[in-house]
């Protein structure tokens, strides 16, 4: 099964590393997820721009265009990975070994449609 | 990182939120400080114990007023007790403090807090030196070191600036429209000056500078979380990132200034352009555009060029000429001369920088670009002139040293072959 893996984090913490804290962080991570790309079980990986950089659009009698993310909370989408997981369980193992010993959090959602190709089979 | 790195990280990023809603409570910059400070104590105490809080900020701020209110407390112990209305406001804090789980309840607080480091009396350094302090949380020792200053001096001018703070009115009651329009813009010019302290430094100095860019483009970005709708803030933002992309191409080996045209561009760093651009195109939308987006979308079309030949100098032109109406200055008509002598040649841009003699009299970059474009137009003797006045008004080696490699060339060329 394919799922998503939502990380979540306080941005204004994120945003406050230094270039060799980010780059730890993003090495640390490499480890498992290289691993997983041997494997061929890793699908794309995304991170984000800040929530600076987002927009929202909000369908309705008209639509409304706001500048900022969605929702405001205390800790933003960040990223998401999608990996092919034999079970919920690994998928959790998964995300307690790429988030070791950060403060991150890690929504785990199973993958419903998936289009690499941006077209239905 | 481990338990005391990230909470180190957590207490920094909260801390303008933190302090600006102490500050308002408690109508004083040092027990605003003061209080936070104690609160990140006992952050450290209890946080590896019990875990984060949920909202940081809100955690810290009412701990905070706790510690603060009894200190007031106690203060007061040798006179008459105080009447119990006075004290016993905690439940309301609580309350308050569950409204303004929404970012937006803290931006007034946040901006009033960065604007207080923007007082007309103090000089730039020291509006940005307590905006680092105060705002940002760095000791005095790193903002001496950024500074290239002793610590001591560093004390002195900060304490100085705080005092002077101290006695001007502040407005604590919320801004209207018109005020917070006008603090926005302080704050603004502030961050753009700290900016360019640190983007100013070449040689031995870059390594300890660099930081005051990282704190500018942290400060912005926060001013944009919570001002989302503002396009200058964007247009401030984006060109921040656009020129700091920029630092590991800037200089050479030895230190020395590397000129824009001359720089290896597949050193910039291409995750900020990428951000300076997507914001650049948010500010667009608004279209009202101002100071900081011409300025960023000039930026932008250097970091659209792959190579300096490729440089869209006609755009440029036009960017500046819509910045000479919004924002006449003697400096901007200078940088437009540039581009005009790249589109219409050495001649028309030597005629529009000839009414600058005068206010710009004192300007290195003046006679720099005179001496330029009477060498291209091979008027040898009069930009020796130039070079010279230039070499005179440089402030840095660096600055001579490249105004210099003109005038050898200038003399080799003059040599019969």
């Amino acid at each position: 099964m394919l799922y998503a893996f939502l990380c979540c984090h306080n941005e204004a913490v994120v945003n406050s590393w230094s270039k060799a804290e980010d780059d730890a962080v993003l090495a640390k991570r490499a480890v498992v997820t290289d691993k997983l790309a041997a494997k061929g079980k890793l699908g794309p990986a995304v991170r984000l721009m800040p929530t600076t950089a987002a927009t929202t659009v909000r369908m309705g009698r008209e639509p409304v265009v706001l500048d900022g993310p969605f929702a405001e909370t205390k800790e933003a989408l960040l990223g998401f990975y999608l990996i092919d997981c034999d079970s919920l369980e690994e998928a959790i193992d998964l995300a307690k070994d790429i988030g070791r010993e950060e403060k991150v959090v890690f929504e785990i959602r199973p993958v419903r449609l998936y289009l690499p190709e941006g077209k239905a089979s | 990182m481990n338990d005391v790195g990230w909470i180190d990280s957590v207490l920094r990023a909260a801390r303008p939120q933190a302090v600006g809603a102490l500050l308002r409570y408690f109508r004083s910059l040092d027990q605003a400080e003061e209080s936070f400070q104690e609160a990140c104590m006992r952050a450290l105490k209890t946080w590896p114990v019990n875990g984060p809080p949920r909202d940081p900020v809100a955690w810290l701020v009412l701990v905070g007023r706790n510690v603060g209110l009894d200190e007031l407390r106690r203060g007061r112990n040798s006179g008459p007790l105080p009447a119990d209305h006075e004290i016993s406001d905690l439940e309301d804090a609580e309350l308050d403090i569950v409204e303004r789980l929404d970012n937006s309840h803290y931006r007034d607080d946040v901006l009033r807090l960065l604007f207080i480091c923007c007082h007309p009396d103090l000089t730039a350094v020291q509006q940005i030196a307590l905006a680092l302090r105060v705002v940002s949380g760095l000791s005095v020792k790193e903002i001496a070191r950024a500074f290239l200053v002793g610590e001591s001096a560093m004390e002195q001018r900060i304490t100085r600036a705080k005092s002077r703070v101290a006695q001007a009115e502040v407005a604590f009651a919320a801004p209207d429209a018109v005020e917070r329009a006008a603090r926005l813009g302080a704050v603004a010019a502030m961050i753009y000056l700290l900016f360019n302290e640190g983007y100013s430094a070449s040689g031995g100095d870059v390594h300890v500078r660099v930081p005051l860019c990282d704190e500018a483009i942290r400060l912005s970005r926060l001013l944009l979380t919570l001002f989302p709708g503002e396009p200058e803030i964007m247009g401030l933002t984006a060109l921040l990132l656009l020129q700091h992309a920029r630092t590991a191409a800037r200089l050479d080996a030895d230190g020395v200034i590397v000129l824009l045209e001359d720089q290896d561009r597949s050193l910039w760093n291409r995750d900020m352009i990428a951000e300076g651009y997507a914001l650049i195109e948010k500010a667009l939308r608004h279209r009202r555009p101002g100071p900081y987006q011409l300025q960023a979308a000039i930026a932008g079309v250097h970091a659209h060029a792959a190579k300096a030949a490729n440089t869209d100098w006609a755009e440029i032109d036009q960017l500046y000429a819509t910045l000479e109406t919004l924002q006449p200055s003697p400096v901007v008509t200078l940088n437009r001369a540039v581009a005009v002598s790249k589109v219409r040649g050495a001649e028309a841009a030597l005629a529009m920088i000839e009414p600058l003699a005068q206010p710009l009299a004192g300007y290195f970059h003046f006679f720099g670009l005179k001496g330029g474009l009477l060498m291209q137009l091979g008027r040898t003797d009069a930009a020796r002139v130039a070079f010279d006045q230039a070499i005179a008004l440089a402030r840095t080696p660096a600055e001579a040293a490249h105004i210099r490699l003109h005038l050898d060339r200038l003399i080799r060329e003059s040599q019969p072959a």
